[in-house]
């Protein structure tokens, strides 16, 4: 398990016997019913708040359901009408644009690279910087989301903290948060959510044994040349697995860009969660903003089983 | 094994890294260009935490970082009420705490038996259980509307508890059993053998050997759902019950024109519980956030 329990490197053995023989003895206990009752409440909740949502979305998805107007009083089926509106729907399409450039620029590029950029530092760097600048972006990630979309709001606006050293540069002040707001949203993603990243190549990184770059040192390999063809397929693992959980929580993100921006100026930072929720309650289509949340679950779902496929297998046991 | 890992990189570390001397000038080169660079990095990431910390003591706060000419409380002494702070706060407490203890018994008691026993079905529920960890909560949130308008649990602070106590619950039980996993089970047996039930074996054996990876479980997941803002958003309306992650947000439209340095007070307040928890657990918190799966490498 890669959780942090305190031991000493020797233990890793111990414990891998004990489990081994854990292993053993526990072939002959066998799950009884009185045995799962303890299982109980946490089936129930999954179930009931988890699972039944997901499967009533199923229903809600193929109705005209609605706050107010037509479908409010009376629900009935359309069978696949919500999904060809969407389909049609310039909005739609708009939203599903925007969810893939800040998913891209936000975590793939952003957070996966300056992640991997600062793991790497804190390896090199003076032991003190590194332990207060990691100090700086994981304040920044625990932060509450609200609280991290007024902050980069500020830092974003016009007369906000950018400009203000961007002045000091002689650089003219830029209005992001108007001009190309999905830039802005994407960088406050960043800001909030490397942290992660770096904490994860951090501790792959700990993990790859010191012998293998000296070596590669004593081959005569250059520093870029070992993290290209040493580190990183070492960290590969480590990589894909980020990369499919930095994607499924960036996919979701939506109170960060609901406070910074609602989605605007004129739809140009509406990710599909924003899109979602508007049509939902701005104008009432419960049954229409059920299909795209569906679509939105379905991306979700196909991420997270890969992710599930890349887990290492003693995670599964 | 996380701490394990550093414990070796560490140990690695001290023959290149250690105090002055076994440095050569190559690599006092790199560790000066890399503090450098990160010190750079650092800075910027600094600036937004920066803006909230000065703003909230500077009653004439603008929307850039800047030193406050005359430091104050006022901006404090404008929130510490009731109505602005107090229940916010309070709201916040009793739903992420109930939740909290919602999810973490249901984990703990859902864990014992996949850890102990073995039973068809078991790796399928587990995977089953690592693919909801992945699931995005933002897409159910229309049909948990629905749902929760029909059964009348909306604006019900019960039915969020509930809810939000469910939606952690995936993540909890992976960690709660990994935890589980590597306390030895031959220690129970000897608490079986002087007849303690299973309960009590769970209660008195199992979770005092699991407690420093419970603890940060449990603190991970309070400080997850303290921060969240969808969820509450969506299934309470009455403004006596919001917890303060929606109240920050109706903050700005409470007075047209927005107080700056209130609101940054409001967010270092409504921060603190974090922070001090940040503060307290150090570095495991982050490593509780980032033990999902890819940590391992």
């Amino acid at each position: 398990m890669s959780a942090p329990m305190p031991a000493a490197p020797s233990a890793e053995d111990h414990a891998l016997q004990q489990r081994r023989r854990r292993n053993a003895k526990t072939i002959g206990n066998a799950l009884t019913w009185k045995r799962s009752v303890p299982m109980v409440p946490a089936a129930v909740l999954l179930l009931l708040f988890m699972a039944g949502p997901i499967v009533y979305s199923l229903y809600l998805a193929f109705t005209d359901a609605a706050i107010r107007g037509e479908g409010a009083d009376e629900t009935s089926f359309v069978g696949f009408d919500n999904f060809v509106d969407a389909f049609t729907d310039e909005q739609f399409w708009n939203s599903v644009g925007l969810t893939l450039i800040f998913t891209l620029i936000s975590a793939i590029i952003g957070q996966n690279l300056l992640g991997l950029f600062l793991a790497l530092l804190i390896e090199k760097s003076h032991r003190l910087v590194s332990r207060i600048i990691t100090g700086i972006i994981v304040a920044a990630w625990i932060l509450p989301e609200v609280v991290a979309g007024y902050l980069l709001y500020t830092f974003f606006s016009e007369e906000g903290s950018l400009n203000a050293i961007l002045g000091v540069f002689g650089i003219p002040p830029t209005d992001l948060l108007f001009t190309l707001p999905i830039v802005a949203v994407a960088f406050a993603n960043i800001w909030r959510g490397t942290a992660f990243s770096m904490l994860v190549y951090s501790a792959a990184l700990s993990s790859v044994p010191s012998d293998v770059h000296e070596s590669a040192a004593m081959d005569g390999a250059g520093p870029l040349r070992r993290l290209w063809s040493v580190t990183i397929p070492l960290l590969r693992q480590a990589i894909a697995t980020n990369l499919m959980l930095i994607t499924l929580q960036t996919l979701s993100v939506f109170g960060l860009i609901f406070i910074m921006t609602g989605g605007g100026p004129a739809q140009q930072s509406q990710t599909l969660p924003l899109y979602m929720y508007e049509q939902a309650f701005s104008f009432g289509q419960l049954g229409y903003g059920t299909a795209v949340a569906l679509l939105l679950l379905l991306i979700g779902a196909a991420a997270s089983l890969l992710y599930l496929k890349l887990l290492p297998e003693e995670e599964k046991r | 094994m996380t701490q394990t890992s550093q414990a070796t990189a560490a140990a690695k570390g001290s023959p290149t890294k250690g105090p002055a001397g076994g440095k050569g000038p190559r690599q006092r080169l790199s560790e000066s260009a890399s503090s450098i660079v990160m010190i750079l990095i650092g800075a910027l990431f600094a600036v937004p935490l920066l803006w909230v910390l000065f703003a909230s003591f500077n009653t004439e706060a603008s929307l850039a970082v800047e030193w406050p000419d005359q430091w104050s409380l006022g901006n404090f002494a404008a929130i510490w009420n009731a109505e602005t702070t107090f229940r916010p706060i309070l709201n916040s407490l009793i739903l992420c705490g109930g939740a909290t203890v919602v999810t973490m018994t249901a984990a703990v008691l859902f864990a014992y038996p996949m850890s102990r026993y073995r039973f068809t079905g078991k790796r399928p529920l587990l995977l089953t259980i690592i693919f909801a960890t992945g699931l995005p909560i933002t897409a159910v949130m229309i049909p948990v509307y629905s749902l929760f308008v029909q059964v009348n649990l909306i604006d019900s602070m019960i039915g969020a508890i509930l809810f939000l106590g469910a939606s952690s619950l995936p993540y909890a039980i992976f960690l709660t059993k990994g935890f589980m996993d590597a306390v030895p089970v031959e220690i129970e047996e000897s608490a079986w053998a002087e007849g303690a039930g299973v309960y009590r074996a769970l209660w008195s054996v199992v979770i005092p050997l699991m407690r420093s990876g419970l603890s940060v479980a449990t603190i991970f997941t309070f400080v997850m759902m303290w921060g969240n803002f969808f969820v509450p958003f969506m299934l309470l309306l009455s403004p006596d019950q919001l917890p303060a992650a929606v109240t920050l947000y109706t903050f700005s439209s409470q007075y047209g024109q927005i107080a700056y340095g209130q609101l940054a007070a409001f967010s270092l307040f409504y921060s603190l519980p974090v922070i001090v928890l940040y503060i307290f657990l150090g570095r495991n918190l982050g490593l509780g956030f980032a033990a999902a799966g890819g940590v391992k490498g």
